[in-house]
This record gives C-alpha cells, sequence and structure tokens, in this order.
C-alpha cells in the first residue's frame, strides 16, 4: 500500500475553482481569477497524502463532454485514457443545476467519481441549505463539501478519493421519477445507474450495447459509448464503426439532454433546501456596469484609472525606489574602486549592467501597480462583463466581444494574452485575435513611455503615456477592420456567449499570487535576459573591428546601428544608437530603455540622470516629435521574442508568426514616420 | 417572439431554439431548452443580452438572442 499512487483528475465548469483547489493541494501559484476560460492548458502536481501519493491533473474548464469544442474532445479524451483513476468533479455548489449536467456526463464516463461541491462558504454566506446526504444518495457518488477558497474539507476529500478509486460508482439509492415508476422497460436499469433514460431510449442503449460487445469484447463502458452512439457523436461513431441504422433512425441528443435535465431539477427539488436570496448585489452593479449606454464610457473610464494608478502612485513609490538603487549603484562603483579593480571591469560593471539592469528596475513600481489594478479587474469578475460591453466594437470587426478578453490581457504580458485566445473556438477568430493582441501595449514597454515622455513631457508626460493605450487600441482595431473587409468578407461572424460570474471582493491571497508572480517574473528577466542584454551591449559598444575601441563611433555597436539609420530616418530615429537599441528591444522590449542608458552612457536610475540624458538627446537634434515617434515605434513595432515563440506555438504556422512580424513592421514603421512628418510640420522640428 | 426583443426584468419560457447546431448544442448544454425559465436582465438596443437561466447568467450576441424562441410569463 506503502506509497501507491493515484492519479486524479479535476474537471468541472469553467470558473468554479478547480484551480484554486489544485493550488491548495499542490501549493502550486497557478493563475487564478474570477473569469471563465483562465485556465487554457492543462497543469500537473502531486502531494503525499497520509500513505498515497497523488498526482493532480488540472483540467481546463467545460460544460459538457459533447464533441463541439477542441477543449471538449481533449477533456473526454484524457478522462477516459489509462492515466486516470479517480476524477474529482469539481462543481460550483452556489450554481448546483447547472453544474449537475456536467457531473451526470462524467458519472457516465464511468471511471470513479467523486464530487467536490466547492464554494460551499458561499452557499451559506447566501442563505441556501444543500442536503448533502440526499445527494450523494441520488448520485450514486461520494460528494464532499470544500472550500478551495478557506482550505476546508481538502482532507475529507483526498480521503474519499483514495477509497473510491477502483470501484465503480456504487449504487444509488433508488429513486423514482414520475414517469419511470411503472416502467415496462425489459431491466430496470434504476438499480445500477443514477441517470436512467425513458423506456425507449433505454431499449435503445442495451441493443447498441449488446452489439458493441459483440464487436469489441473489450470495450470499456459500453453503455457510455452507446449513449454516444445515440447522440450521433462523430468520435464515437469513427471509433466504433458497427452497424446501427436499424437501431438509431436519428439523433437522440435533443432527448438526452433533456432527460438529463428532468433528472436535475428532481435532484435540486430535493437537495436544495432554501434557494438563494437574490444576489441583488450583483444585478445592481451590472445595471451600471453593462448600461447600454454607459457600459462603455464605464469600461475607458476604468483603464484610465488603471493606468492614472500606474503612471501617477507608480511614480510615486518609484521616487523613493530610485534613490535606493542609485545609493546602491554609487556604493557598488565606490567599492570596485577602493579595490582598484580593472577599469575595464568597472566599466562593465558600472556602464554596462548597472546602468542596463538598473535602470530597468526603478520602473518596478509602475509595474507593480499596472499589475495590482489588472489583478483586481480580473478577480472582481469584471472581465466577463467587458466582453459584453465591447461585443458591438468588436462586432463590426467581424469578432465576437469574447475576442476582447485576450486583448484586455494583452495590456499586461502579451504571451499569456495569445494564450488566453484558446477559449475562442473559432479557428480564425483565434488567429485574428492573436493577430492584433501584440498591438496592445504591455507592461514591458512601459519603462520606454515613462521614461521618454518624462524627459520631454513635462506636465503632458502622463497624457503622453496614456495616448500610447489608446493608439495600440485604435491599431488593433483598424488592423482587424481592414483584415476583416479584405480577407475574410462574407464569413459568418462568430457570436458572444460567455458566463457573467458573481461580483466578489478580490480575494488577497489571488492578488498577491498575482501581482507577485508578475514581479518576479519582471526581476527574473532584469537578472537573465536584461542582465546578458546589458552585458552584450557593452561588449559590442566598448570593441569594434580593431579590438577595444575609444571613440564608441568605432564599435560594433556603431557600425550594425549605421546600418538602420537610412530606414529610421524618415521616422526621425536616424540615430545608430537608436537603431541598436531597437534591435535589442526584440529580445525584450525593457532592453529598448536598458540600451539607451548604455549607448548614451547614460544613468537613468536617478532624476538627475534623467535630466541629463534629455540636454544630451536635445544636444543631438532629437525633440519631442522624435521621441514620440520613438514610443509610437515601440508600442507597434515586433513583440519580444517569447510572445514570438508563444504566437509561433499558438498558430502552428511560420508562415503567419512571419507574416505578422512584416505587417508589425510595418505599420509601426508607417505610424512613426507620420507622427514624425506631420508632427515636425506642425511644431516645426 | 425571440429573446432578443425580451424587456429587461421580465421572465419569459422557451419554447424552441432555431441556431446553427454549434451553438444551440452549447446552450442545450447550459439547460437552455424546452420549457426553461429565461429572465432577461439587460439588454441592447440591437438585441445582445443578459439573461440568467437555472441560476446562470450569461450574455449573448443578438444572432443568437435572435434564435432563442420564447413565450412571456411563468409556468
Amino acid at each position: 500500500m506503502n506509497g501507491q499512487v493515484i492519479n486524479v483528475a479535476f474537471a468541472g465548469n469553467p470558473n468554479c475553482g478547480k484551480t484554486t483547489l489544485f493550488n491548495a493541494y499542490t501549493g502550486a501559484r497557478l493563475k487564478v481569477a474570477n473569469w471563465p476560460g483562465v485556465t487554457v492548458e492543462k497543469k500537473e502536481g502531486a502531494f503525499k497524502f497520509h500513505e498515497y501519493q497523488y498526482k493532480l491533473v488540472d483540467l481546463p474548464g467545460i460544460y459538457s463532454l459533447t464533441c463541439y469544442s477542441t477543449e471538449e474532445i481533449l477533456s473526454r479524451q484524457y478522462l477516459l485514457g489509462d492515466e486516470v483513476d479517480v476524477v474529482v468533479d469539481v462543481a460550483d455548489a452556489s450554481n448546483l443545476e447547472r453544474n449537475l449536467y456536467l457531473t451526470l456526463q462524467l458519472i457516465e464516463l464511468g471511471k470513479p467519481v467523486v464530487l467536490a461541491l466547492n464554494m460551499m462558504d458561499i452557499v451559506e454566506e447566501r442563505g441556501m441549505e444543500l442536503d448533502i446526504h440526499r445527494l450523494p444518495e441520488m448520485l450514486g457518488i461520494p460528494v464532499v463539501p470544500v472550500s478551495a477558497r478557506k482550505r476546508t474539507g481538502l482532507e475529507v476529500l483526498m480521503h474519499a478519493v483514495a477509497h473510491h478509486q477502483g470501484k465503480g460508482n456504487s449504487v444509488p439509492v433508488e429513486h423514482h421519477h414520475d414517469l419511470v415508476c411503472q416502467s415496462v422497460h425489459r431491466h430496470n436499469h434504476h438499480k445500477e445507474f443514477a441517470m436512467v433514460y425513458s423506456d425507449d431510449i433505454e431499449d435503445k442503449i442495451d441493443d447498441l450495447e449488446e452489439r458493441l460487445l459483440a464487436n469489441f469484447p473489450d470495450i470499456v463502458n459500453p453503455r457510455w459509448h452507446a449513449i454516444k452512439m445515440l447522440e450521433k457523436d462523430p468520435e464515437v461513431m469513427k471509433n466504433y464503426p458497427i452497424r446501427t441504422d436499424d437501431i438509431i433512425d436519428r439523433s437522440y441528443e435533443h432527448e438526452i439532454i433533456n432527460q438529463k435535465y428532468d433528472f436535475i431539477e428532481e435532484v435540486i427539488d430535493e437537495v436544495l433546501m432554501n434557494k438563494a436570496q437574490k444576489e441583488a448585489r450583483t444585478e445592481k452593479i451590472d445595471q451600471w456596469m453593462t448600461h447600454p449606454v454607459w457600459g462603455m464610457p464605464i469600461f475607458f473610464g476604468i483603464m484610465a484609472l488603471v493606468f492614472l494608478l500606474t503612471f501617477a502612485v507608480g511614480d510615486w513609490i518609484a521616487g523613493g525606489f530610485e534613490i535606493f538603487i542609485a545609493g546602491v549603484a554609487n556604493g557598488i562603483q565606490y567599492g570596485m574602486e577602493m579595490l582598484h579593480l580593472s577599469p575595464t571591469l568597472i566599466s562593465l560593471v558600472c556602464d554596462g549592467i548597472i546602468a542596463g539592469v538598473g535602470g530597468i528596475l526603478t520602473f518596478l513600481p509602475n509595474i507593480f501597480m499596472l499589475f495590482l489594478a489588472l489583478a483586481f479587474l480580473e478577480d472582481s469578475g469584471y472581465m466577463s462583463r467587458v466582453a459584453y460591453v465591447m461585443d458591438g466594437l468588436m462586432g463590426k470587426m467581424g469578432l465576437s466581444g469574447r475576442a476582447f478578453i485576450p486583448m484586455l490581457l494583452g495590456f499586461g504580458c502579451t504571451v499569456p494574452a495569445i494564450m488566453s485566445a484558446r477559449t475562442l473556438e473559432d479557428t480564425r477568430d483565434r488567429l485574428r485575435t492573436i493577430m492584433v493582441t501584440p498591438f496592445m501595449s504591455c507592461s514591458a514597454r512601459l519603462p520606454i513611455y515613462v521614461l521618454f515622455s518624462k524627459m520631454f513631457f513635462g506636465k503632458f508626460a502622463m497624457i503622453a503615456a496614456f495616448s500610447m493605450y489608446v493608439l495600440g487600441l485604435v491599431v488593433a482595431i483598424i488592423v482587424a477592420l481592414i483584415y476583416s473587409k479584405v480577407v475574410c468578407r462574407n464569413e459568418e461572424k462568430n457570436c458572444l456567449l460567455i458566463e457573467l460570474p458573481e461580483y466578489k471582493s478580490p480575494n488577497a491571497r489571488t492578488i498577491i499570487i498575482y501581482v507577485w508572480e508578475k514581479i518576479k517574473d519582471y526581476l527574473t528577466k532584469a537578472g537573465t535576459t536584461i542582465f546578458v542584454g546589458s552585458v552584450l551591449l557593452w561588449l559590442i559598444m566598448n570593441f569594434g573591428a580593431a579590438g577595444m575601441v575609444t571613440d564608441i563611433s568605432d564599435s560594433f555597436a556603431a557600425s550594425i546601428g549605421r546600418f538602420l539609420v537610412p530606414v529610421l530616418a524618415p521616422a526621425g530615429l536616424g540615430m545608430w544608437q537608436i537603431g541598436v537599441a531597437l534591435i535589442s528591444g526584440v529580445a525584450a522590449k525593457e532592453l529598448v530603455v536598458s540600451s539607451c542608458s548604455v549607448l548614451f552612457g547614460m544613468n537613468i536610475n536617478s532624476d538627475i540622470g534623467v535630466e541629463n540624458f534629455h540636454y544630451v538627446l536635445e544636444g543631438m537634434g532629437f525633440g519631442r516629435v522624435n521621441a514620440y515617434a520613438l514610443m509610437v515605434f515601440c508600442l507597434l513595432y515586433i513583440p519580444c521574442m517569447a510572445a514570438i515563440a508563444t504566437i509561433r506555438k499558438e498558430t502552428n504556422s511560420w508562415r503567419w508568426t512571419i507574416g505578422m512580424m512584416l505587417m508589425q513592421l510595418i505599420v509601426a514603421w508607417g505610424m512613426a514616420v507620420i507622427v514624425f512628418q506631420v508632427g515636425s510640420m506642425l511644431i516645426g522640428g | 417572439m425571440t429573446l432578443s426583443e425580451g424587456i429587461p426584468g421580465t421572465e419569459y419560457i422557451v419554447e424552441s431554439t432555431r441556431l446553427n447546431e454549434k451553438v444551440g448544442r452549447r446552450l442545450e448544454a447550459l439547460g437552455l431548452i424546452h420549457g426553461t425559465k429565461v429572465e432577461v436582465l439587460n439588454r441592447k438596443k440591437n438585441g445582445t443580452m443578459i439573461f440568467k437561466a437555472r441560476g446562470t447568467r450569461m450574455a449573448i450576441g443578438k444572432e443568437i438572442s435572435m434564435g432563442i424562441y420564447v413565450k412571456e410569463g411563468t409556468l
């Protein structure tokens, strides 16, 4: 018995807390939030409890086990496979009626199922009462109340899993549907199964089962396959080609669904004691948030607030933070000089690493505020509403409002945003959403805006930075619009269909994990990509074809950068340093700022450093219009390598990926040129 | 009438749906079948709306709400 491994799969409706439960058991810090479809990939974890070793798998949320979406097909294949010993069906107890539909389907699959009634705390809060003794009697499976958020009932659930493995689901206590009391069916299945259909369907199931067994003696759970055949499930029909036309004259899916819901209503009648007092709160909030007229202005107001927090409050914290970093930097330089280390080494550390990495660290407070604000948005339940509010606008681009969720996530980081496009069922919708998501300005581009708008736009700095976000959105919309008008005319639009969860006050733990993971990513990136990038930049800047150079314009960096000068000149970016900075930005967008700091030999860790930088740039003829053109170019040009790799993976096409990159370069260059040329005319250089 | 003409705050009963197969099955899986009670919570002019059925709140596009046939009243 010792160390026996039990493979457990978490299945359930979207947004019912599977990942929260998974995190509670495994100590993982997977992202959770309050909108359907956060988890897009199955995740594995392991832990030990009593004498058992548990292997947990967290599956993306599904509403049913049909095969109308890839997610459902994948989940179904996985659950049917040998890798799963016990299925834990995680259900939102505060919304049992809808959740039970999947439960019935999971039970039919034939694997041992344990029902985890999650969110029991909310059930109590709302004054509902569930008869959790009657429920397992009616379903024939163990039912364990848990609260993943408050971490109650966790041990009992795994205990039930351990004891339920290897067994079939037990016989449900016989209950009598109104009609079936006088069942004239050959065998009375009520002794065997929780979900029993009407006599005519049961007859067909029996016949099909018999035939399946005759043709495929090894078939596991013929009843499930028979039911699926009655639903004319293409997967099952293909895998088990038997003659069915004498039994199945048409699809019985409609009846099967109806009868399942009849049974669910019966269960709810017996199990749910007090219906929830009307959740007036959510409805009241929604009267404003989803108002036909005010919904959109409210959304833009919220986004303005998010960026106000990011820039204003972030900068306010950054003030103290900068002094700290400058202090550390000075200390290191002083210490190295005291030790009489070689000037080259000192230069590498101070002008390369500290300038590059330190420069990036000063933006940590802004990044922190941005993700804090996004975490609140995501955990409050507002995300789904955004899909509703933006549906009209997105519809003009041939997309549903649902596609706006990945775009909104793009304000944080393009990589998870592109992955979340998987929740869109239609491939063309996914591709289109992936195409425009990189235009949504991600957090890594934030340092560029903050730095350059602070230098050049004085008291209008915040407006200049904010305008980047608006511009990104506008360009995304225009590109999608052109694409839908030119490439996919006459296509049927895929329409909006999304669940709106209850609003809830964001959970401190969820927010902390969310923000901490992002901060950790940022710090890791500063310590790896940006560190290496800064060292490389210092090297190509201090070395040339003739070895170490004293005049920076003989360096490799200058030669590389000069190559781009003619192309970038019409956009007002015809400086070799900018060329190099933009190339390095493909590794990580923060590197644009790091490289500027390294290449111009400026320490941007302090206000004085930034001021100096400003003078140097102005001296080189790089003014306000140039700065804005640079910001526009950085907003729109190709995303970082991580994002490119994700685009390649999610689209599964190099052609598409490279095509996207070309398009982004053209758009970025075109917009920057327009900004610079028009701007120069208006302001006069 | 179709659900797209529903007035916010009013309950309706689903009679039938005329939708493409994929969307239709999806809604059936969510319990939107003949006889299901639906409460319209919010609606835009074009028919995009939020409704509640079986305790679940859903937002749907106008193409869907125009394919759900309902009658007024409670069961």
